[in-house]
């Protein structure tokens, strides 16, 4: 097909789904005038019975926890899919950049990338920690902590190179921490079958709104999350970095 | 009443959709694809919208103050989370293209015999 022709079967296409789009769009409630009693409900629900000031965090870690389960994952299933699909194949092998033409140097890094990059690494955790702890009082939770949290091990790589990053963050540690935060969320899931009689029900004590530790086990979900997430990012960043690393053999296609 | 964030959204998955059509590049096409799903997080937040409401924290305010909708804010996660993970695996099946055809362009691509 060729670019003409597939232009005017977009044109008609994309008209076509126009048309469906607004269609669908005119039953929408008007800008601003959402009348969702459920969600209404929720908010209103959740300072008094959860101790939870953020109400996102309160329907993906308590009343609809089931579908984070879901999501998360969603995301282990990606992890392994990316892990699968840059694995290092027959006929490749990994070698530093020095490697290929002796005497040449890979440039460094300029000074001031090194400088920048090295003073944000510690506020960028700081700030990720941050976020996946208060997920329940204020915007934030595990999965924008946790992506939070691999940039931090990203900015390794910027301001020294993908060995350094490595050893920062080596990929025994980071597996395990996708495992482990995996794992605890199903294990809190198990937790609340034990010991409040159903799958994900609170099983902890509430405390009082606006405390660290309060919000029964929202902030447990958050924190398994927040360690799955940073995981499986660092993970999954560490895999596409290696593949500027791998050499290939000349007759292998 | 405004429709403009609606406009929006639907703008969003036509352009998006137009690139994916026209591209000549495979990682261009998987930035295509993520506009066309920031029209859905779009949708979304447009749908749950309250006027003069509060975004749904009530760190600060008491907990009676009206808020906008936190469920298709939650939803709005998930999505993202989703659309992460889709742009992850398709950019990795586009390095493993590159690697097997040597080219990132979509028209360049034929059906190889498969080699022992």
């Amino acid at each position: 097909m060729n670019a003409r022709l597939r232009l005017r079967v977009f044109a008609v296409a994309g008209t076509a789904l126009f048309a469906a789009l607004v269609w669908g769009f005119v039953g929408l409630p008007d800008f601003g005038s959402f009348d969702g009693a459920y969600g209404q409900l929720l908010n209103r629900l959740s300072v008094p019975d959860r101790a939870s000031t953020d109400v996102v965090t309160t329907v993906n870690f308590d009343f609809r926890e089931f579908d984070t389960l879901g999501e998360e994952f969603i995301l282990f299933a990606a992890v392994v899919g990316v892990a699968s699909l840059l694995r290092t194949l027959r006929g490749e092998h990994v070698a530093t950049p020095d490697d290929d033409v002796p005497g040449r140097r890979v440039p460094e890094t300029s000074l001031v990338v090194g400088v920048t990059g090295t003073l944000l690494v510690a506020p960028t955790v700081l700030i990720g920690i941050y976020v996946v702890l208060h997920g329940h009082q204020t915007p934030g939770g595990g999965f924008q902590g946790g992506v939070i949290l691999a940039t931090g091990l990203l900015l390794t790589y910027l301001t020294a190179d993908y060995m350094t990053m490595r050893r920062v963050g080596p990929t025994a540690l980071i597996e395990a921490a996708e495992g482990a935060g995996a794992a605890g969320f199903v294990l809190i899931a198990i937790g609340g079958l034990l010991f409040a009689g159903s799958f994900f029900e609170n099983f902890l004590p509430i405390e009082t709104a606006g405390q660290l530790i309060s919000a029964g086990t929202i902030p447990l979900g958050n924190l398994a999350v927040g360690l799955a997430v940073t995981g499986g990012f660092a993970f999954m960043l560490s895999e596409f970095l290696q593949q500027t690393l791998i050499k290939r053999r000349r007759e292998v296609r | 009443m405004s429709v403009l964030p609606y406009v929006v959204a639907a703008w969003l998955v036509l352009v998006g959709l137009y690139g994916i059509v026209t591209s000549r590049n495979l990682l261009h096409l998987v930035v295509c694809l993520a506009v066309m799903q920031s029209s859905s997080y779009l949708l979304l937040l447009s749908i749950g919208y309250v006027k003069d409401a509060e975004p749904p924290i009530f760190a600060d305010v008491p907990p009676t103050t009206p808020a906008v909708d936190p469920i298709v804010q939650a939803l709005t996660l998930t999505d993202v989370v989703v659309g992460t993970t889709v742009t992850a695996l398709l950019l990795a099946l586009a390095v493993q293209t590159h690697k097997r055809y040597g080219t990132l362009d979509p028209e360049e691509l034929r059906p190889k015999r498969p080699q022992a």
